[in-house]
């Protein structure tokens, strides 16, 4: 097959893709978060330019990582010239989030093969993972989750490139003053709220965030590590109380 | 660090975060996993974002803020918003407009 016949191919599976009205509806329910997505992606971006690695590195580090918060939370070990697994280990720290994503994934995307599974894997972050989880309540056998997936979750990740490489360009002309940032967390507070089912996730939500704030001095961002376990704690404890009314987390 | 150095970083970091991400879709059968673990694990996420989230509304340079810091309000007025209307991006344009306010017209 020539190139040419194979590159239309492509470009036909393509198209076809974006007309599946599930890949529509998840782009659709995605945009609203993009503002969000948008501001604290110019942050993020300006971050990566303030701490002096340079734009091409800038660039690939946000291309490659596909993690606002592993890349935030590393610039300031990279620019101190932190020895290389302290990076590391600050990254597992902030991405063990991904791991439960991953774990609740699982049943909608096991009907898929494993090159596939893990093509999506790349894809997956904070705002589609809680407008994926608002749209399905448990899985269901022959839907294509995937497809409405692949909408939310492409529309997030042009958003979040095109805006923190403008954030990375831009550099210091953005002012911190402008309270960008602030877009950002409160798009993640509204995700959040998404996912407040029951009365156990309401305590799960409370302990993390006390959690989180008590241990910010410590190292490698373990704070966020010890917020979940302790919401795992007290969630599995609260699960075995007859107070607390069953319902699906 | 030099650029090779940064480069390297880099590599390993995007390995490390696809590898979390991956980590439950790559395995054939379940993983075995003691049953307070699966039912703690239902938690997990909502616990992720809320512990990322609050860090964010309530501590300046790692100390608690006062109570008139124009993020909580604006927090709030967010909080509000989405109790209300159940809509996402009007939550996140009420609470960033009540802290913009309140930062440049108060002075918070």
């Amino acid at each position: 097959m020539s190139l040419t016949t194979r590159v239309a191919g492509w470009r036909a599976r393509a198209a076809a893709t974006l007309r599946r009205p599930l890949v529509r509806e998840g782009a659709l329910e995605a945009v609203p978060m993009a503002f969000g997505v948008a501001a604290w992606g110019v942050v993020a971006g300006v971050a990566m330019a303030k701490s002096g690695m340079g734009v091409p590195l800038a660039v690939f580090m946000s291309l490659a990582v596909y993690a606002g918060s592993a890349q935030i939370a590393s610039l300031p070990l990279i620019a101190a010239g932190a020895p290389v697994w302290v990076v590391w280990a600050t990254t597992l720290c902030v991405s063990l989030r991904f791991m439960a994503f991953s774990y609740h994934y699982r049943p909608f995307f096991m009907h898929l093969p494993r090159g596939k599974r893990m093509a999506l894997s790349f894809l997956m972050g904070d705002t589609n993972f809680a407008l994926f989880m608002r749209r399905y309540d448990k899985p269901e056998p022959g839907q294509p989750y995937e497809e409405y997936f692949l909408g939310s979750s492409l529309i997030t990740f042009g958003v979040w490139q095109a805006s923190i490489i403008t954030g990375i360009v831009a550099g210091a002309g953005i002012p911190a003053s402008w309270g960008l940032g602030f877009a950002g967390t409160m798009a993640l507070l509204a995700l959040t709220c998404t996912q407040l089912r029951s009365p156990i996730t309401w305590v799960a939500a409370v302990v993390a965030a006390c959690a989180a704030v008590a241990a910010y001095a410590l190292p490698l961002k373990l704070n966020i590590l010890v917020a979940i376990a302790a919401a795992i704690a007290i969630g599995a404890l609260a699960d075995r109380l007859p107070a607390f009314p069953k319902g699906r987390a | 660090m030099s650029q090779l150095e940064i480069f390297v970083t880099t590599i390993g970091m995007a390995l490390i975060t696809l590898l979390c991400r991956a980590f439950f879709l790559v395995p054939k059968d379940d993983l075995p996993m003691p049953a307070w673990l699966r039912e703690g694990l239902r938690y997990a996420p909502i616990a992720a974002l809320s512990a990322v989230v609050a860090p964010e509304l309530v501590l300046t340079q790692g100390a608690l803020t006062t109570w008139h810091d124009a993020r909580i309000f604006g927090a709030l007025a967010g909080l509000a918003y989405y109790a209300w209307r159940q809509s996402l991006f009007g939550t996140i344009v009420c609470g960033t407009g009540v802290m913009l306010a309140l930062r440049f017209g108060v002075g918070w």
